[in-house]
């Protein structure tokens, strides 16, 4: 099977290899790269847990050909963590505001709530939801994801988090 | 779930990228990816070769030529919300692109992929007959341009000959144009169960244009001529609305489906097309 070579950058590393045109991008990334925090749910586009973020766009890894990706700039959950190895502001809000149960969700929700903060810096509640719309969580209700995510927002806004009272 | 194997190709030019469709046979556009690929992966489709239009930079772009709005067929619905000036001159396609699937799959999915893969359950179709839009076709010939209105020819079918590309499509602006896309989806990221585009004027009361459109009610998308005829030169009253509505439910056509039976989705897709009135004739009003 003739295979193509890829090159692009992830986390801020130029990194490359050699696959099939059929290979997804997502295969990619965890196969080729060893990059195993991006998670494979439904493969069909539906659950969000595959999400990666790829040049300022939050993307569904298991939609997309690595070929595609060639000279992008990507960044997974294995690049969410500041420089020195704490946890960042949406690790520490998931953390604090009890964000995930299984965790199979927590890296797309992570990512996509990543890009959804550099476009809207202090969403609403309403915002957040229609945000995260594509990315599925069969354990929380949401709830506290949408806490997580405003923790994180008022954190890196300079801010304390006040829970709404409910 | 992995694709079937194929040769992939990221033409630089338009005229690379349809002599690519016509030398192989079985070649398929990559545009977005969100259609086709996620067949692909079901082996529901097994394209011999890709021509991917991601590296056509004269396929992306917004801007405003004389009276219409000129949009490259590789704009991401992000991109066409993104859009101040689709925006004022067209706000039908903000709020029609705001109930397309999900954000992830707003970054992907493009404008000219939603409109030109001819599947009925796609929202842009009807955004686009009731605007009159017309698509910027380019081929081995002459480039040509079609209207929405004669592009769709049955399920998958479209005016669209072998190597041919959608390039732009041309959407009239119209600032002072009320409207309203309402859709019934079981879930966000599902195709509509029913909807409805409404673009309409009013003066004095009454409706002087309208054009009402249907999504996944038939094996296209559907103008419903009749039904906006019925409202012209009236106070749409709820006897006016009600004969538009009657008029709409008498062209659908919709597939048996999971999204439901027949009976049921002309049913609501009646319902929807009032929706869409409404909500469109309050606008006007305002």
């Amino acid at each position: 099977m003739p295979t193509v070579h890829v090159k692009l950058k992830v986390n801020g590393k130029a990194v490359e290899g050699q696959c099939e045109p059929r290979t997804l991008l997502v295969h990619f990334i965890r196969e080729n790269l060893g990059l195993t925090g991006t998670h494979i749910g439904c493969e069909t586009t539906h659950c969000g847990a595959c999400t990666i973020d790829l040049d300022g766009k939050s993307v569904k890894s298991c939609t997309m050909l690595a070929v595609q990706a060639e000279g992008s700039d990507v960044r997974t959950i294995e690049g969410m963590a500041n420089a020195d190895g704490t946890l960042g502001a949406l690790q520490e809000g998931f953390r604090q505001m009890h964000g995930l149960q299984c965790g199979y969700c927590t890296p797309g929700m992570i990512v996509r709530a990543h890009r959804l903060l550099q476009e809207i810096p202090n969403p609403t509640e309403e915002e957040i939801r229609y945000g995260i719309s594509g990315n599925l969580c069969r354990c929380t209700g949401y709830q506290n994801i949408v806490k997580s995510i405003q923790h994180a927002a008022a954190k890196l806004r300079g801010e304390e988090f006040k829970e709404a009272a409910e | 779930m992995i694709p079937g194997s194929f040769d992939y190709h990221r033409p630089k030019s338009v005229s690379e990228a349809v002599k690519l469709l016509r030398g192989s046979e079985g070649a398929r556009i990559l545009a977005g990816g969100h259609s086709l690929l996620p067949m692909m992966k079901l082996r529901v489709t097994e394209p011999s070769a890709l021509v991917d239009l991601g590296g056509i930079a004269a396929l992306r772009g917004i801007k405003k030529v004389g009276a219409v709005i000129l949009i490259g067929a590789m704009t991401t619905q992000h991109e066409v919300l993104a859009s101040a000036l689709i925006g004022k001159n067209c706000p039908l396609l903000h709020e029609a692109a705001k109930q397309i699937a999900d954000p992830q799959i707003r970054y992907a999915g493009t404008l000219g992929g939603n409109v030109a893969n001819g599947d009925p359950g796609n929202d842009m179709p009807a955004v686009m007959l009731a605007l009159d839009a017309a698509y910027h076709i380019a081929g081995t010939g002459k480039p040509r341009m079609v209207k929405a209105r004669a592009f769709y020819k049955g399920t998958y079918e479209t005016a669209l000959k072998a190597g041919e590309i959608v390039t732009a499509i041309e959407v009239p602006a119209t600032p002072k144009q009320a409207y309203a896309y309402e859709k019934l989806k079981r879930k966000i990221g599902d195709y509509a169960t029913a909807a409805a585009a409404v673009v309409l004027t009013m003066k004095a009361g009454k409706i002087v244009t309208c054009s009402i459109a249907l999504t996944n009610l038939g094996p296209t998308p559907l103008l419903a001529d009749a039904a906006a005829k019925a409202l012209v030169g009236r106070v749409p009253d709820e006897a006016a609305v009600t004969e538009a509505v009657a008029a709409a439910r008498s062209i659908m056509d919709p597939a048996n489906d999971t999204r439901g039976t027949p009976e049921y989705r002309v049913s609501v897709g009646g319902i929807y097309v009032a929706r869409a009135l409404k909500r469109a004739i309050a606008r006007a009003g305002a």
